[in-house]
């Protein structure tokens, strides 16, 4: 590929094919119709990720389908990862949401298989789990590259999306998380986004594990970060999350500064992490989750040096880019 | 059926289940059952006579959920999981744990009981089988349940349930042999 190219590559596919790091955010669609919200986010995030994961029914409570959530990105201007989660929907429904996706111009999807009831504001629904994480991966690159349903029926066209799914390296047991991705890989997975990653003596085993698999070769690993800004948000997350490991030094860190300094600290600490991530080898970008904190994500990859915005520094930024609407927002701590 | 036992939290959603029996004991009790022709003949005799099939099936639900906690999927996962149900799995997960295990090997759903895929890496590496877990694990068929997998398993049918990652060309997903063509 040549070099005007790769500096003017867009979106996840764009950053993956220019080698650049990439950066995706997180974008919770509202309970409600209050579309606003979706665009509001978007907006603060344009120009600075190079794609916006829109979560579906997340944490298991009903939201905004992810499929309008997704349209409502793309039509301010960022690029839409539709997630997709075997909680809610059988087979049917899932193939289907998945042609929606691929007639809409829905260019990523994530596929998961998605929290339990238990911990979202329906308990008493029925989990539905027709199919599995790994199932799910492989029916979506099944419809994509053989242009069939599970059923074996042909499709009248075929989507187009990039294929991407979920792990977390710091989930007992330990040994087999790296071996659990290269099944999603071998399944059509073409891309990975990790749990926070606070541990990184846990994270690069991990890594190490998908380079001695040859999977970074196959797959796209974009890892997790997110800034803690109370000693409340610590908590939480630490208790109240599955599958989130905070180490002692972190919650040292953050519990030994004064509390009008936690949220700095926080930050501070998430832009460390971005930062490391991107020296480790195969580590192909980062995926930033700011719990409702979408207004200081562009500080942080300012801060961090990372980004589609970062990257266009050098050559010429794109207008879109020059005129960021929130720029500088967030940074007056 | 007689799965009463710790029922009282979490409704019926599916409980992580200790097998009572070792894993690898297991495996020699499935050489003593493996398919052969006289197992695919008693199979197909036992699936011609309702009552007599009704009794089969019957027994191996006792065999087997007493054994494994065994939800009569009717497609037998266990020679792939360190005979370990995924079935008892509260999302019924058959490909591998999912990324909600609690730091101490816990189910997020159920945090009183062991994850039952924590359960099932441990039995099938400790009995050499440990490879079994990379196979892909096809979606479950729903038609079988409550059906015999032992007569499934003997006539075929349980073939390609598990499929080897194919290298560089992905396997298909597809069987033509299910879905389009109903028992």
């Amino acid at each position: 590929m040549s070099r005007p190219d790769e500096t003017q590559a867009q979106g996840l596919r764009g950053a993956f094919a220019a080698g650049r790091f990439a950066v995706t955010a997180e974008i919770g669609p509202p309970r409600g119709t209050d579309a606003e919200s979706v665009t509001r986010k978007a907006e603060i995030l344009r120009g600075w990720v190079d794609a916006a994961n829109v979560t579906d029914n997340q944490g298991a409570n009903a939201r905004l389908s992810s499929l309008a959530g997704s349209l409502l990105v793309q039509r301010a201007g960022v690029e839409p990862v539709m997630q997709l989660t075997c909680r809610d929907r059988n087979r049917i429904a899932l193939q289907s949401d998945l042609l929606a996706a691929g007639a809409l111009g829905v260019p990523n999807v994530l596929l998961l298989t998605g929290d339990h009831p238990r911990f979202g504001d329906h308990p008493e629904a029925k989990p539905v789990f027709d199919l599995d994480g790994v199932q799910l991966v492989w029916t979506a690159r099944t419809l994509r590259d053989e242009g069939e349903l599970i059923s074996g029926k042909e499709l009248t066209g075929r989507p187009s999306w990039l294929i991407g799914a979920v792990e977390n390296p710091f989930a007992p047991p330990l040994d087999f998380r790296a071996r659990r991705l290269a099944k999603k890989v071998a399944a059509g997975a073409e891309f990975v986004q990790t749990q926070y990653v606070f541990d990184f003596e846990v994270f690069e085993r991990w890594m190490s594990g998908l380079r001695d698999l040859g999977i970074t070769e196959h797959c796209k690993v974009i890892a997790g970060a997110g800034p803690i800004r109370s000693l409340r948000a610590l908590e939480f997350m630490r208790t109240a999350v599955p599958g989130v490991h905070i180490p002692d030094e972190v919650v040292r860190r953050l519990r030994g500064v004064p509390g009008d300094r936690v949220a700095d600290e926080g930050i501070e600490l998430c832009v460390e992490t971005v930062q490391r991530l991107a020296t480790i080898p195969g580590v192909a970008g980062v995926h930033l989750m700011a719990l409702g904190y979408e207004r200081g994500v562009p500080d942080i990859l300012r801060r961090a040096g990372v980004g589609p915005q970062e990257a266009a520094k050098a050559p010429k930024p794109s207008v879109r880019n020059r005129h960021h609407p929130m720029e500088g927002i967030g940074h007056a701590r | 059926m007689g799965s009463s036992e710790g029922k009282s939290e979490g409704g019926e959603w599916p409980r992580p289940v200790v097998p009572r029996i070792g894993a690898r004991l297991s495996y020699a009790l499935h050489r003593v059952l493996a398919a052969n022709a006289l197992y695919r003949r008693l199979g197909a005799w036992v699936e011609r006579r309702r009552p007599v099939y009704r009794w089969f099936t019957g027994a191996e639900r006792v065999i087997k959920e007493q054994l494994y906690g065994c939800r009569m999927c009717g497609q037998c996962a266990l020679p792939d999981t360190g005979y370990t149900c995924p079935m008892t799995c509260p999302k019924q997960l058959r490909n591998g744990p999912c990324g909600g295990v609690g730091a101490d090997g816990r189910c997020e759903v159920h945090p009183e009981l062991v994850c039952v895929w924590v359960t099932a890496i441990e039995r099938a590496e400790e009995a050499g089988h440990g490879a079994d877990l990379d196979l892909l694990q096809r979606p479950v068929d729903h038609r079988e349940w409550g059906r015999s997998s032992w007569v499934n398993y003997w006539q075929g049918r349980d073939e390609g349930l598990g499929v080897a990652p194919g290298g560089d060309s992905p396997r298909s997903l597809v069987r033509r042999e299910l879905g389009l063509s109903p028992r």
